[in-house]
C-alpha cells in the first residue's frame, strides 16, 4: 500500500505524539481478547458437548417415554421446556438430540477430510487420475448438497449410519478440490524441484512439505464441514429422510412440532436455538481459526 | 464497450461443450444410485407398500437382465428427449409434475436474489467502508449469525414475528403471478427474507472482504485525489473492482438456494418443486427424485456459466 | 504570499511496535509558478508529506497535524468537503506506479471526464471532448481511439501520461508529483519530465516534486529540500545545494551518484557511500538523526537535535557542524 511508509523512526509513545497510549497485553486474557472468536466458539460448543455427554446426569428422563397424560404441555417446573404432542418431555428429547448432532458433525468433518485428503492428493500427484477425479469430483458438486442427501437416503433405510454416509459423501468433493490445489500449488514451487532432485521419495514429500501446508486449510474446511454437517442433518431429519424415530435428533423435534406451531411454538423454538447455538459456536471457531492461522488476513493497525 | 463477440460465442461453446461430461457424471450416478444402493431395486421403487404382483412388474419393466450399458443408454436417450419417468405414486409423467410446479420455485429464487442483492451488497461496502469501527462489528456479527442459523429456523422466526404476532403478511401459500404482482410478491417476502437470510451472509462477508482488498489499491487513492465523493469512490471505483468475486459466490450460493428451497417450501407451504421433493422423499418415489436432481443440477451448471459471461462484462481484462 | 505554506507538520502512525513519526515537524513554502524538489532516502517521509497535504491518509491510519496553508486557507482545519473541492482541481496529484494508479475496470475516457463534470460542470459529451484535447495536449497518440481504451491496453508511459493529463485537466495552481518518474525506463523519464517542464509553462502551475533521484532534481527543480528521518535537514535553491551542500547527509547524497570516467584504475574509482543504515524502527533516537553515520560527528550531536539555521538568505541546514 503506498499510504504506508518503511518504518523509519519509531519507538514507544511520548509526550507530543498524536496517537493516546496503547497498552501491550499479555497473558491468557489478552490471547482471549486477540482471538475472541475462537474463544467464544469453543466455550459454547465445549458447554454443549457436556450438556451432551452427561445428558443421563442432568436431570433427565427417557427421551422416547410417552406420556399420553401430559400432550403438549407448555414449559413447566416438571417438564422444563415442556412436552411434545406425544407428552414426551422435550427437555431430555433436546439433550439427547445434541448427542446426533454433535457425532454427526465431527464424524462427517473427519471421515471426509481424511477421504478428501487421501482423494486430493491421489489427483495433485499421478497426473493421470487427475482428470477422472476431479470430473467425478465436479459432478457431485454439481448437485446441490441436500439433494444429494436426499438422493441418497431415498435409497437406504433411515438410520444414523446411513445419515454418516449419504452427507459425507456431499461433502469430500470441496475437501479433495482444497487438497488438490494446495498440492498443485506446492508443486509449482522451486523447493519441491529440489527436494524431488535430492532423491526424496513422494511419501517423504507429502510428509514434510505437502501436509504441513495442507493442514491450516483442511482444519478451517473441517469445521465449515461440521457446520454443513449439522445443518444437512437437521434439515434431512426435518423432512424425513433421517434419522429414524427413536433416535431424536433436533431436526425430528421441529419436525414433529410442525403442525401446531402456531399454537404450541415452544416444540419448535427449544431444539431451534441450540440447533443454531451449536452450528453458531463451530462457525465462530472455524472463523477464529482461519483468522489466527492465515496471516494475510490478520487486521492491521 | 467492445466485446469480443466471436471470442465470447466460441468461450459459450467451449463451456457447453465441458458441461456434458460432467452432467453425464451426474445422470450415471443418478441412475446407477438405485443399483448401487443395499437391497432389491425393484422392492425399494415399488415402496413400502407394494404387492409382490407390483415388484413383479416392476421387475420386469427395468428388464434388469440386460447389460446396465444397454438401460443406462435407453434411459439416457430417453431423459434428452424430455422423458423424466413416471411417478410411482401419482402415475404422472415426471416432467410434467416437475413443470406444474416451476413457477413458485423460480419465483422464490428469483425474489430471493434480488432481495439479497439489494440487501447484502451494500451492507458488505458499509463494514468495509468502515471497517474496525463498530458498523463493521455489527454486520459481521448479523453475517456469522446468518449462516448459523438454519433456513427453517430463521422461516419460523420470521412466521411467527410478522405473520402470528403482527399479522402484516401472510403466513403461508403462494399466490400466482396471475393474480397480481403486489400479492405474488406479498406471498413471497417471508420466504425469500428466510431463504436469503443466509445468502445475505455470504454476500455480505464476501463483499466486505473483496472490498477490503481492493480499497487498499492506489487507484483508489488516485480517485480520492481527484476530489471525487466517497459514493462515487466506493460504489463506482471500488465496487467494480471488487464483483468477481462477488460474483463468484453468487454462483455457488445458488446451490444453497436450491437446496433451501426445498426446505422453505415445507415451512411456507408453497407448491414447488421443493415440495414435490419431499413428497416423493416421503413416498419412497425415486423416479421423482431422479427428476428433480437431474434438472436442478443441469440448472446449477447452466447458472455457473452464465456467471463466467458475466465476468467479462464486469472486468475488461477478462476476455475469452 | 506563498502559494503553499507548511508548518510544523507532523504526520504519525499507530503501529503494533509503537508509534511511527513518518514526517516529525516539517516546514517549507511553495511560491507560484515554482518548482520544489523534495529529496531523501527511501522511508525518510517524503510521500507522506505529500500524501499529507492533501489529506490522502486514512484517519483510522495515521494522523496529521500543524498547519497546511494554501491562498490563506488552512487545509488542515477545512471540512472534508471543501478538501474535497480542492482535490483535482486547485491542488492535483500523480502518483509513483501508473500500472497500478489507474482504476483497471474504466475506460480512459472516463476517468478523465470524471474530473472535468465533478470540478467544471461540463457535460458528458464536452467533457469527452476535452479529455481528448488533453490526451493530445500530453503527446498520446491516436487520443480518440485511446479515449475509449481501458489502462491494461496502454504502456506505461502512456499511463504516466494520461495521469498528468488527469492531474492538469482543471488547470491546477499546485501540482504534487510523487516520484513521479520511478518506474519508468530512463528514456521515458526524460520525456515525462520534459512533458511536466511544458506544461508548467504554458500552465503556470507550480510543482512540488517529491523525488530521490538526485538527476530529476537538477533537471527541473528551482528550490531543493532534503530530508531524513521524517525531519528536513537542508533547504537551498537548486544550485547552491549542488555546488556548496551544507549538511554532510547532502554532501553523502551528492557524493554516491556515479560519475562520467569514474573507473576503478582513477582515484574516483570507487563508487562512495554513506556508511551505516537508516534508523531502525524499534529504535529511539536522541539527538541528530543522522549522528551514527556521520563523519562529523560530535557528543553534541549525540544529545541535542539540530535545529534549521540559516546560513545564507535561502539557504538553511540543521546541523551542528555545517559544511
Amino acid at each position: 500500500m503506498s499510504a504506508t511508509p518503511t518504518p523509519i523512526y519509531s519507538g514507544p509513545i511520548e509526550q507530543g505524539d498524536l496517537f493516546p497510549a496503547a497498552r501491550k497485553s499479555r497473558g491468557f486474557l489478552a490471547l482471549i481478547r486477540r482471538h475472541p472468536t475462537i474463544a467464544l466458539g469453543s466455550a459454547l460448543l465445549f458447554v454443549i458437548l457436556i450438556l451432551a455427554i452427561f445428558a443421563p446426569y442432568l436431570w433427565t428422563v427417557d427421551p422416547n417415554a410417552l406420556s399420553p397424560a401430559h400432550r403438549g404441555r407448555p414449559p413447566s417446573l416438571r417438564n422444563w421446556f415442556g412436552t411434545d404432542l406425544f407428552g414426551r418431555d422435550l427437555y431430555s428429547r433436546v439433550l439427547y438430540g445434541a448427542r446426533v448432532s454433535l457425532a454427526i458433525g465431527f464424524s462427517v468433518a473427519v471421515m471426509s477430510s481424511i477421504v478428501g485428503l487421501v482423494l486430493g492428493l491421489i489427483s495433485g500427484f499421478i497426473r493421470w487420475t487427475d482428470a477422472i477425479i476431479m470430473r467425478v469430483m465436479d459432478g457431485l458438486m454439481s448437485i446441490p448438497p441436500i439433494l444429494l442427501a436426499i438422493a441418497l437416503m431415498a435409497l437406504m433405510q433411515g438410520s444414523i449410519i446411513n445419515v454418516f454416509v449419504s452427507i459425507t459423501i456431499a461433502e469430500i468433493p470441496r475437501v479433495a478440490r482444497l487438497v488438490r490445489s494446495v498440492v498443485l500449488s506446492l508443486r509449482e514451487q522451486p523447493y519441491i524441484d529440489g527436494a524431488i532432485a535430492a532423491g526424496t521419495t513422494t511419501p517423504m514429500i507429502i510428509w514434510r512439505h505437502v501436509l504441513p501446508n495442507a493442514i491450516a486449510p483442511l482444519i478451517v474446511q473441517a469445521t465449515y464441514v461440521c457446520a454443513s454437517a449439522m445443518i444437512l442433518e437437521a434439515i434431512l431429519s426435518f423432512i424425513g429422510a433421517g434419522t429414524p424415530p427413536s433416535l431424536p435428533s433436533w431436526g425430528t423435534i421441529m419436525s414433529d412440532g410442525r403442525a401446531v406451531w402456531q399454537i404450541k411454538p415452544y416444540i419448535i423454538l427449544f431444539p431451534a436455538a441450540f440447533l443454531s447455538l451449536t452450528i453458531l459456536a463451530v462457525n465462530l471457531l472455524g472463523d477464529g481459526l482461519r483468522d489466527a492461522l492465515d496471516p494475510r488476513m490478520a487486521k492491521r493497525f | 464497450m467492445r466485446i469480443n463477440k466471436h471470442g465470447l460465442l466460441a468461450y459459450i461453446g467451449r463451456r457447453l461443450a465441458s458441461t456434458i461430461p460432467v452432467m453425464l457424471i451426474v445422470a450415471l450416478f443418478v441412475f446407477s444410485l438405485l443399483y448401487i444402493a443395499p437391497g432389491d431395486p425393484a422392492v425399494i421403487i415399488a415402496g413400502d407398500q407394494a404387492t409382490p404382483e407390483n415388484i413383479e412388474k416392476i421387475r420386469a419393466t427395468l428388464g434388469l437382465e440386460r447389460p446396465f450399458v444397454v438401460r443406462f443408454g435407453e434411459w439416457l436417450w430417453a431423459v434428452m428427449q424430455g422423458d423424466l419417468g413416471t411417478s410411482i405414486f401419482t402415475n404422472q409423467p415426471v416432467t410434467q409434475l416437475i413443470a406444474q410446479r416451476v413457477e413458485p420455485t423460480l419465483s422464490l429464487m428469483v425474489v430471493t436474489l434480488l432481495l439479497v442483492l439489494t440487501i447484502a451488497v451494500p451492507m458488505g461496502v458499509l463494514a468495509a467502508w468502515k471497517a474496525g469501527k463498530w458498523v463493521d462489528r455489527v454486520v459481521m456479527v448479523v453475517a456469522v449469525l446468518g449462516f448459523s442459523v438454519p433456513v427453517f429456523v430463521v422461516g419460523y422466526l420470521l412466521a411467527y414475528c410478522f405473520s402470528v404476532q403482527l399479522n402484516w403478511l401472510p403466513v403461508q401459500g403462494y399466490t400466482p403471478l396471475s393474480e397480481g404482482i403486489w400479492p405474488w410478491f406479498r406471498s413471497l417476502i417471508l420466504p425469500s427474507a428466510s431463504l436469503g437470510f443466509v445468502y445475505m451472509a455470504l454476500i455480505a462477508r464476501i463483499t466486505r472482504t473483496a472490498m477490503l482488498e481492493v480499497l487498499t489499491q492506489d487507484y483508489v487513492k488516485t480517485a480520492r485525489s481527484k476530489g471525487l465523493g466517497e459514493p462515487k469512490v466506493l460504489f463506482v471505483h471500488a465496487l467494480k473492482n471488487a464483483s468477481v468475486p462477488i460474483i463468484t459466490v453468487v454462483g455457488i450460493g445458488v446451490a444453497l438456494l436450491i437446496g433451501g428451497a426445498v426446505v422453505t417450501e415445507s415451512v411456507f407451504v408453497l407448491p414447488g418443486i421443493g415440495r414435490l421433493t419431499v413428497d416423493a422423499i416421503m413416498q419412497r418415489d425415486y423416479a421423482v427424485i431422479q427428476g428433480v436432481v437431474l434438472v436442478f443440477s443441469l440448472a446449477y451448471v447452466l447458472i455457473n456459466l452464465g456467471i463466467d459471461v458475466l465476468y467479462t462484462l464486469v472486468d475488461p481484462r477478462i476476455r475469452y | 504570499m506563498p502559494l503553499l505554506s507548511v508548518e510544523n507538520l507532523r504526520t504519525h502512525f499507530r503501529t503494533a511496535d509503537g508509534i511511527l513519526r513518518a514526517v516529525d515537524g516539517v516546514s517549507f513554502t511553495v511560491n507560484a509558478g515554482e518548482t520544489v524538489a523534495i529529496v531523501g532516502e527511501s522511508g525518510c517521509g517524503k510521500s507522506v508529506t505529500a500524501n499529507s497535504i492533501l489529506r490522502l491518509i486514512p484517519e483510522s491510519i495515521g494522523k496529521i497535524a500543524g498547519r497546511i496553508v494554501f491562498e490563506g486557507r488552512d487545509l488542515l482545519g477545512l471540512p472534508i468537503k471543501q478538501m474535497r473541492q480542492i482535490r483535482g482541481n486547485e491542488i492535483s496529484m500523480i502518483f509513483q506506479e501508473p500500472m497500478t494508479s489507474l482504476n483497471p475496470v474504466l475506460t480512459i475516457g472516463y476517468q478523465l471526464s470524471e474530473t472535468l463534470r465533478l470540478h467544471q460542470g461540463l457535460t458528458a459529451a464536452q467533457a469527452l471532448a476535452r479529455s481528448v484535447e488533453m490526451l493530445t495536449l500530453v503527446g498520446i497518440p491516436e487520443p480518440a481511439k485511446r479515449v475509449r481504451q481501458y489502462p491494461h491496453q496502454l504502456s506505461g508511459g502512456m499511463r504516466q501520461r494520461v495521469m498528468i493529463a488527469l492531474a492538469l485537466a482543471c488547470s491546477p495552481k499546485l501540482l504534487i508529483a510523487d516520484e513521479p518518474t520511478t518506474a519508468l525506463d530512463v528514456t521515458i523519464q526524460a520525456q515525462i519530465l520534459e512533458l511536466m517542464h511544458e506544461l508548467k509553462s504554458s500552465a503556470g502551475a507550480a510543482i512540488l516534486i517529491i523525488t530521490h533521484d538526485l538527476g530529476v532534481v537538477a533537471e527541473i527543480a528551482d528550490r531543493v529540500i532534503v530530508m531524513y528521518a521524517g525531519r528536513k535537514v537542508e533547504e537551498a535553491p537548486v544550485e547552491k545545494l549542488f555546488r556548496t551542500p551544507q549538511h554532510p547527509y547532502t554532501q553523502g547524497l551528492l557524493d554516491a551518484a556515479p560519475k562520467l570516467g569514474a573507473s576503478l584504475k582513477n582515484s574516483e574509482g570507487r563508487l562512495s557511500e554513506i556508511p551505516g543504515m537508516v534508523p531502525s524502527p524499534k529504535e529511539t533516537i536522541v539527538g541528530c538523526s543522522f549522528a551514527a553515520r556521520c563523519a562529523r560527528v560530535s557528543q553534541r550531536c549525540r544529545e541535542v537535535v539540530p535545529s534549521l539555521e540559516p546560513k545564507s538568505a535561502d539557504h538553511f541546514v540543521a546541523c551542528h557542524h555545517a559544511i
